[in-house]
Parts: structure tokens; C-alpha cells; sequence
């Protein structure tokens, strides 16, 4: 085995290992906790930014390792993995060190961060994952290593929470094993390399393979928070800040999403999956749980459950995507991946600092925030006029190759969901940025911490959300430059799948 | 002399002779039984390792007692599903040791009553190695003459254990522990006479090559089948069990929960490996429908229990289901059924021992084990809260444990014969054992601060022998491919 082979195995190992060793450190050696994060997390980025190099010039990063007869984990990047790996290592960086400030002189920080780079270390493993029992494997790790951080707070309501989100996973993640076993027993494992494995099956097994399909869908659809299983998501927000951040632009949704993508284009692939007419239900259900997650947005008036619809709402675009099939909808779904990441992370940051720092959590009490904390706000600003999809953010970009690709398609009605979610969007973001732009502040605020020296709050609050406001208008700015998400993704689309 | 050793199938006995001798060594050594208990237990366990490593590199073997051919002399016989046991016992049996060393310290250094725990370690350390002993002779045995033997060995010295304790729960508990036992053994007995008379043998295998359905073979048949479900605790025969296990000492609950169940079921499977082409599906399938109500009922029971040792001893009687549901899935592919049910029998031994060692830990440091009042332990004790969590990982089925794939197995075998009145019931089953150890883990993880009694009185050992374990039950998800070579070497 030669040096880069096990590139994969220590990128999964650059978090693992810091994460392990920040278990058993004392409460107080914060110093040493917070050099390990950051060393795990920069490491990370460069093993990934090497990997990201090797699989631009052709070479195959490829990992197996036998745990039944016939039975493999495999790790292998492949330009998809790619993607959410270098986004999930990024973002990861920047929620660590919002993190280290946001929970400074809180308790539990030595668990916290163990389990946060447990739950960054199995998302990259799920990035990675060669073949279904693999992303299996990660995926059901992800909920036991998510749910420490839910219920960080240890409230009632915190446990409460807690409890919903497991029974939703782990009934999510009983369906998807069902599947995984179900599909194993019929076509034997499934690799992600060898797309049209389950195409000689559609004629005699049609029936069982659109059953196994939705079995698979479910099970991922409870952690993309597709309508009906998107419950526990709203709830999931009396996490900290930064778990919010992680779970909705990063972890548990974005796996979720993930799985959709690799079930649809390298399980059952394209083809298969639209002779078998199981492509319309999803275009369906994604469309519904589109504009269902806006219009419940809009009556919230807890910042963070207004996000989390929101969140519902967006992340659906990347199932809807793919579920149109045109190349121009697949890189519009794709890149929606990163762009949602973007800019949801910076929202929540956002709303972190504005709960941590003046300590509103409801929209109605934001009037005037903008004078308060100016810098956070224009994160916000940025991030939420992405969200809308206003020209030339990010999120436009995502809709307008959702949109081409939709009439591609002769799916002209698709452009009306886009639309009529755009102006939901607008509907539930623009009274947010008004308020807290152009109202007076009605009385004092619930409890202002004081600014830092002349920052309106912690630099290390401050910072994250406005790289990642910044990226995310640049993502959309130079979409056409060949170090874009969008580029990245076209060259996805026309390698790994031939469109 | 040391070629002789190689050469020779002698190995085949020290994994009974070695625990026996610790045995007789701790009962003489009285002032200090804790040492020979624990270098016993050592001994053996290379031993077993030995064994293992003899078996996958030369093959299995016979071996005669004192060079006695049957029908006269005791015969051993060593293949992969015996030498997996005695390594799983092996494995669970030194950590359950190491603990045990420290857990009697503990109480010995915590309270007043000195001359109290000092007497109960004395009644440990023989008794459990002779357990040891019995158990391993139980899984080596080629004879069922020898199986009785060891049998009653393994119920006798149990049942002691169980009263160990001394409270009156335990007593009520293992005295009817003993008399289920004893007519489970009983049972056993009459029909291994049943069998004698018809075959006039006493060799498993020459029985099985043998057999017929003769009625005085099939009421052989059901008497050894009853009184090993007795022992095995199958449900309706399971109301002895939670008592007797939660009520013990802490190493006791895992000796009895881990190992001891095992041995009886092992004694079941090993006839019915035999008797299941001749019997047909309807017994088969009467088998899987008492185990699949046994993890229903049980893992209901376990979640309405407040007390975390009850909790823990009525998942056992739900895990015992699993053991059973496997017969019918036998029929169409007995290896495949085989490697399946030994891969969670060992996955559950090494999880539940661990889960009954880290409550044991917790009873010990907090004085109490309810459930609901548990909250905020993890401060005091992370590595045992992190292994009870992590045992009930395997008993949940996910990865990454070993009951994961064996969960695989089960239901890849499942599935593919269709048998999806199995398959819902090993769903459920998953789903319910999810139910009950979510609730547990949810207190004793939660990251609420509570004042927890005071500094920690529990010894090191306990923590790291109970940790050890769980990480074996989560290593045995990566080993696959090693397990099922041992499973495969035939006798």
C-alpha cells in the first residue's frame, strides 16, 4: 500500500484522534483542548487539499478493509466525495472556533468537543464512503454522535428534544439498514464505482426495487428532514449555536441530502431510477417539502425555528435537483450543497452571536440590532439575501440552474415552486433585516454583555460569520471561475456521470 | 517434552485443568484467595488462547482422558464453535476476574462490615474458577454423559455464587434458581438415559449419525430440549432469571448473564444441530416464536424496570430470543445460521458483561442504581458510563459493535430466504432494545450536574476491566473475517 492510499484514513484519523485524546482531558486545560481542535482541524483541511490535488490529476484514493466475507468497508474520494469533504472540512474549521468562544467558561466543554469531532470525523467517513454498507456504517453513527451535542444544554426541554431526534434517526436508520440488507441479499453489495449494478434486476424485481428504494429514502429522508419526517429538526434547536450551525450546513441534513444524491445517481443511477418512475415522487415530495418548510417559517417567531424551517425548505432544493435529472438540475442540487452550507452556517453564527451577545432569541425583540452589533448584521444581511436567491448570491445561482434544468426537462411548473419559494423566502427574511436595520430599539436589551474593546462582541464570534458571509456571496460573484463550487461540480457531472 | 506438548492434543485440557487448579489454590490459600483467583483466571486465558491458536493452525482434535477409549474413558473434542466458547469465556472471564479483584477491594476498603466482604471474596474465587472449569469441560465435552456432568457443575457452583450476597432477594432468587436448575438438570439426565438405552453410545456425534425418530428418541429429545430452555431461560422459562441475575454480586450478574446462559444454549444448539433434518419445520419454527415473544417481552419488561441491574438482566432475557429465532433460518443454510448465531452469542457475552460490570461500578460509587436518580454519574465515572453505552450500542445492533453484524447476519439471512415474519421480528427487537438502553444512557450520560456522593470509592480495575470489555464488543465489529475462520474448523 503505497503513501496515498491511506490519505483517506487519516483524514477520517486528524479528527478522531483529537477528539479522542480531548475526552480524557480535564475541564480546565483549555489551552491544550483548543490546540488540538485547531491542529485537528487545519490538518484536516491540508490532508483534504492534497487528496483534492491527487483526484484532479487522475490519481484514485481507494481504502478496503474486510469485515464479513464478501462483505467490505470501503473509503474511496471520487469527485462528489470531494465536495462535501473539503465543505465539510472548512466549515468545521470556522465552527471550532466560533465554538471555542461561543461555549468559553460553560460546562462540559471537554465532552462537547469530544463528541463534535467524533460528529465531524463519521460525516467525512459518510463523505467517503465507497460503497452502501459503508455509508451505512457512518451514517448511523452520525446519530449517536450528534446527539450528546443536542442535548449539550441538559434542560428538559434539551432532553426532551433529544429524545425526539433519536426516535425519528434511529427509526430512520432501522429503514435504511432493512434496505441495505434487503438490496445486499438481492444484488450483493453495492459499490458506488459500479453504477447499473441493480439495472438487469428492473425487469423480473421491479416491484421489490422500488420498495427497497423507498425504504432507502426514508431512512435518509428522516436526517434531510424531508416532509413528513422533518420533526425533529425545528426541535433540535435548543442545541448550542454552533451545533445548530454543524447539524444544519454540515452534518446531519447535509448527510442526509448526501445519501439522496448517492441512492439516486450511483446506487440505483439515473436510468433505472426514472424507467422505474421512482424519480416524479421525489421531485414531488421535495417540491412540497419546499414550500411547506417556507410557509411554516414564516409564522415562527423564534429566530433559530424560523432558520430551522428554513433549513427544511433549502435543503430540499438538492433532492429536487436530483430529481429532475438534467445535468443543469443535478449541478444546480449539487452546488446547493455548498451554497446552502454557506450561508446557513453563517445565519446561525449569526443568530449565535445576537442570542449570545444582547440575549434575543425572537425576532419581534430584534428591532434595532443593526446599530448594536453592525458587523454580525451584515453577515446576516449577506447570508439571507443568498438564501432568498437574489442575483448574483449564491443562492440565486443554485435556482437559476435548478430553474434550466427544470425546463430542460419539460418540468416548466418546477420554476413556478422556485419562484413562489423565493418570494416566501423574501416574505419570512426581508422583516427580519428591516427590523433590525430601520426600527428604533424598543427598551433595553434582555442582557447585553458589553462590547470587546472596540468589537461589538468576541473576535472569535465575529470572524467565522463573516468569512463565511464573504465566501458565500464569492461562491455566487465567481461562479464562472474555475475555482468555484459550481465549476467543481460541472466537473462532477460530465466525469463521474457522463452528462 | 515441549515437542510432546506440540504434538500432542493435550492442550485440549488444560483450559479445564488450569482454572480447576486456581480453584483449589484460592480455596486453600484462605488469607489470600484474591492471587491464585486472578493468576488462575490469567493462566487460563492463554490457555484458551493457546487453544484457539492450536485449533486454526492444526485443526481440531479428540482427546482421551488418561488414554481411556470410550465407552470407558472421557473423551474431549475440540471444533470451531467449541474453542470460539471457551475463548469468549476466556475473553469475559479475565476481565470479569480483574474487576472482581478490584470490586472486592472497593467494598472491602468502603464500608465497616470488613470481616463480611472478606468472607464472600473467600466463596468467589473457588466457586468461579470451578465454574470456569465446568463451563469449559461443558463446551469440550464429545460425550453427553460428560455434558450432564458439567452441567450440574456449572448450575451448583452458579446457584452459590448467586446467594453470595447475602440479601434476602438474592437468597429467595437463588434457591429457586437451584431448584429450577435442578430440574432442568434432572430433565437432562433422563434424557441422556433415554438416549443410551436406544443407541447405546454416549458420543454426541455417533448419536447424531444415528439418529431416528423413534418415540423413545424424541421423548429424549423433548426432555433435553425442556431442560436446557429451563437453564437457558427461554421465555415462558424465563421468571428466574432477573431476579437471580440483578439481585447478585456485580462480577456474579456478568459471570451469570455473560457466560452461564451461554453454556446452556450451547449444550441446546449442539442436539438440535443434530436433530434439525430429521424434525422439520414446525419444531423449528415453535423454537423461533417462544424467542421471538422472549425479545419482545423481555425488552418491554426492561423498559417498564427501575433499577438499571433489572433493566439490564430482563435485556438478557429479551437477547435470549435471538438465540433461538435461528433455528428456522438453519434449515436452508445451517453454516450461514451457524456463523450468525455464534457471532452474537460472543457479541453479547462480551456487551452484556460489560453493561452488568459498568452498573455494578455505579451501584458501588452512587449506593443505589435507580434509573431516574443516575443523573450526572458520567462526571464521576466516564469510562464506565462510556462502556455501558457502549455494550448497549451492540445490543442495539449498530455500528460500530459486534452485534451490528451479527444483526447483519441474521437478517441478510432473513431476508433472503423470506422470512419476513423474522425479519419483522428482529426489527422490533432492535427497535425496543433502542427504546430501553436509549433511556437508560440518556440519564446516566446526561449532561446535567448533579452532586454525585462524593469522591470515587471504586478501584481503577473496575472501571478499565468493564471498559476493556465493551471495546472488545465494539473490536469484534471489525474481526469478522478471523471469527468465522475459527467457526469453520471442524472437529
Amino acid at each position: 500500500m503505497i503513501w496515498h492510499d491511506w490519505l483517506l484514513v487519516m483524514i477520517l484519523l486528524s479528527s478522531l484522534g483529537p477528539g479522542l485524546i480531548i475526552f480524557s482531558l480535564a475541564e480546565s486545560s483549555r489551552a491544550s483542548r483548543t490546540t488540538l481542535n485547531i491542529f485537528g482541524a487545519v490538518t484536516k483541511m491540508v490532508l483534504v487539499l492534497v487528496m483534492i490535488l491527487g483526484i484532479y490529476r487522475g490519481h484514485s484514493f481507494a481504502v478496503h478493509f474486510t469485515i464479513l466475507p464478501g462483505l467490505e468497508l470501503v473509503l474511496r474520494a471520487d469527485p462528489l466525495s470531494a465536495l462535501f469533504v473539503t465543505l465539510s472540512s472548512i466549515l468545521w474549521l470556522f465552527t471550532t472556533l466560533y465554538a471555542i468562544a461561543y461555549l468559553e467558561d460553560s460546562p462540559n466543554r471537554s465532552h462537547f468537543f469530544g463528541y463534535f469531532s467524533l460528529c465531524v470525523t463519521v460525516t467525512i467517513g459518510i463523505a467517503l464512503a465507497g460503497n452502501l454498507l459503508t455509508f451505512l456504517f457512518f451514517f448511523e453513527m452520525l446519530t449517536l454522535s450528534t446527539y450528546p451535542l443536542v442535548v449539550h444544554r441538559g434542560t428538559a426541554e434539551a432532553m426532551a428534544a433529544g429524545k425526539v431526534y433519536l426516535v425519528y434517526t434511529l427509526a430512520g436508520g432501522i429503514l435504511l439498514f432493512i434496505g441495505v440488507v434487503w438490496l445486499h441479499a438481492m444484488a450483493g453489495p453495492v459499490d458506488f464505482s459500479r453504477p447499473g449494478l441493480l439495472t438487469p434486476l428492473v425487469a423480473g424485481h421491479g416491484t421489490t426495487l422500488k420498495i427497497i428504494f423507498y425504504l432507502l429514502l426514508a431512512g435518509v429522508g428522516v436526517k434531510a428532514a424531508l416532509f413528513p419526517l422533518h420533526g425533529w429538526l425545528p426541535r433540535a434547536m435548543v442545541a448550542p449555536a454552533p451545533v445548530s450551525a454543524l447539524l444544519h450546513a454540515v452534518a446531519v441534513v447535509k448527510a442526509g441530502a448526501f445519501g439522496i444524491i448517492r441512492i439516486v445517481l450511483d446506487v440505483y443511477g439515473l436510468d433505472t431510477a426514472r424507467t422505474l418512475g421512482l424519480l416524479l415522487p421525489l421531485m414531488l415530495l421535495s417540491s412540497i417539502t419546499i414550500m411547506y418548510g417556507s410557509v411554516r417559517a414564516l409564522s415562527q417567531d423564534n429566530l433559530k425555528r424560523r432558520l430551522a424551517f428554513s433549513t427544511v425548505s433549502q435543503v430540499s432544493y438538492i433532492a429536487l435537483g436530483i430529481s429532475i435529472g438534467s445535468p443543469l438540475a443535478i449541478m444546480g442540487g449539487m452546488v446547493h450543497l455548498v451554497h446552502q452550507g454557506l450561508m446557513k452556517i453563517t445565519l446561525f453564527f449569526c443568530a449565535g452571536n445576537i442570542a449570545e451577545t444582547l440575549g434575543i432569541h425572537d425576532i419581534s425583540r430584534m428591532n434595532g440590532v443593526g446599530r448594536r452589533l453592525p458587523v454580525t448584521m451584515a453577515a446576516f444581511t449577506l447570508a439571507a439575501m443568498g438564501m432568498i436567491g437574489l442575483p448574483p448570491m449564491a443562492g440565486f445561482v443554485s435556482k437559476w440552474y435548478l430553474g434550466l434544468g427544470a425546463l430542460a426537462q419539460g418540468q416548466g411548473w418546477i420554476v413556478w415552486v422556485l419562484v413562489l419559494s423565493s418570494l416566501l423566502n423574501g416574505a419570512y427574511f426581508l422583516p427580519i433585516l428591516y427590523g433590525a436595520w430601520f426600527k428604533e430599539q424598543e427598551g433595553e436589551w434582555p442582557a447585553d454583555s458589553g462590547t470587546v474593546g472596540s468589537l461589538e462582541s468576541h473576535w472569535m464570534l465575529i470572524v467565522p460569520p463573516v468569512i463565511t458571509a464573504v465566501v458565500s456571496l464569492l461562491v455566487g460573484l465567481l461562479a464562472n471561475s474555475s475555482l468555484s463550487p459550481l465549476a467543481w461540480v460541472r466537473f462532477i457531472v460530465r466525469t463521474g456521470y457522463g452528462l | 517434552m515441549i515437542r510432546l506438548l506440540l504434538q500432542g492434543d493435550c492442550w485440549l485440557i488444560l483450559p479445564v485443568i488450569l482454572p480447576l487448579l486456581g480453584a483449589l489454590l484460592s480455596f486453600l490459600l484462605k488469607k489470600q484467595p484474591r492471587l491464585p483467583g486472578v493468576l488462575g483466571a490469567l493462566v487460563t486465558f492463554f490457555a484458551s488462547a493457546a487453544l484457539a491458536w492450536k485449533l486454526v493452525s492444526h485443526g481440531g482434535g479428540r482427546y482421551y482422558l488418561g488414554g481411556w477409549q470410550p465407552p470407558l474413558g472421557i473423551s474431549l473434542r475440540a471444533d470451531g464453535p467449541a474453542v470460539l466458547m471457551v475463548l469468549m469465556t476466556a475473553v469475559t472471564g479475565l476481565a470479569v476476574s480483574v474487576y472482581a479483584g478490584g470490586y472486592f477491594q472497593s467494598r472491602i476498603n468502603k464500608r465497616g462490615e470488613e470481616q463480611r466482604h472478606l468472607a464472600q471474596e473467600r466463596s468467589f474465587w473457588p466457586l468461579w474458577l470451578l465454574l470456569w472449569a465446568a463451563l469449559n469441560g461443558m463446551f469440550l465435552s464429545a460425550d453427553i454423559f460428560n455434558m450432564y456432568v458439567t452441567l450440574e457443575l456449572v448450575a451448583l457452583s452458579s446457584v452459590g455464587l448467586t446467594a453470595l450476597s447475602g440479601k434476602p432477594a438474592s437468597q429467595v432468587a437463588a434457591m429457586r434458581y437451584l431448584l429450577v436448575s435442578l430440574l432442568g438438570s434432572l430433565s437432562f439426565l433422563l434424557g441422556v438415559a433415554f438416549l443410551y438405552k436406544v443407541h447405546g453410545s454416549l458420543d454426541l456425534l455417533a448419536i447424531g449419525a444415528a439418529l431416528s425418530l423413534a418415540p423413545a428418541v424424541v421423548m429424549a429429545m423433548v426432555l433435553i430440549s425442556v431442560g436446557l430452555m429451563l437453564k437457558t431461560a427461554l421465555f415462558p422459562f424465563h421468571f428466574w432469571l432477573p431476579p437471580a441475575h440483578a439481585n447478585a454480586l456485580a462480577p456474579v450478574s456478568a459471570i451469570l448473564s455473560g457466560l452461564v446462559i451461554n453454556g446452556a444454549w450451547y449444550l441446546f444448539f449442539r442436539f438440535w444441530q443434530g436433530v434439525l433434518p430429521l424434525v422439520g419445520e414446525g419444531a423449528a419454527t415453535l423454537l423461533a416464536v417462544l424467542g421471538g415473544v422472549a425479545i419482545v417481552w423481555g425488552a418491554y419488561q426492561a423498559f417498564c424496570q427501575q433499577r438499571l441491574k433489572m433493566l439490564v438482566a430482563y435485556s438478557t432475557v429479551a437477547q435470549i430470543g435471538y438465540l433461538f429465532i435461528i433455528f428456522p433460518l438453519m434449515e436452508m443454510g445451517p453454516e450461514q445460521g451457524a456463523a450468525a448465531v455464534f457471532y452474537f452469542v460472543i457479541s453479547h457475552s462480551c456487551a452484556k458483561a460489560a453493561m452488568f460490570l459498568a452498573a455494578g461500578t455505579l451501584f458501588l460509587q452512587v449506593g443505589h442504581d435507580r434509573i431516574s436518580d443516575l443523573d450526572g454519574v458520567r462526571q464521576v465515572l466516564p469510562k464506565t458510563t462510556f462502556a455501558f453505552a457502549l455494550g448497549g450500542l451492540s445490543l442495539m445492533g449498530l455500528p460500530p459493535t459486534g452485534g451490528f453484524i451479527a444483526k447483519y447476519m441474521y437478517l441478510s439471512q432473513a431476508v433472503s430466504q423470506e422470512r419476513w415474519w423474522l425479519v419483522a421480528v428482529i426489527v422490533a427487537g432492535s427497535c425496543l432494545a433502542a427504546v430501553y438502553i436509549c433511556r437508560a444512557v440518556a440519564h446516566i450520560l446526561s449532561p446535567r450536574l448533579v452532586a454525585v456522593a462524593g469522591p470515587v470509592v471504586v478501584a481503577a480495575s473496575m472501571e478499565w476491566s468493564a471498559l476493556a470489555l465493551a471495546l472488545v464488543a465494539m473490536l469484534l465489529g471489525f474481526v469478522g473475517p478471523l471469527v468465522l475462520h475459527l467457526i469453520e474448523v471442524a472437529g
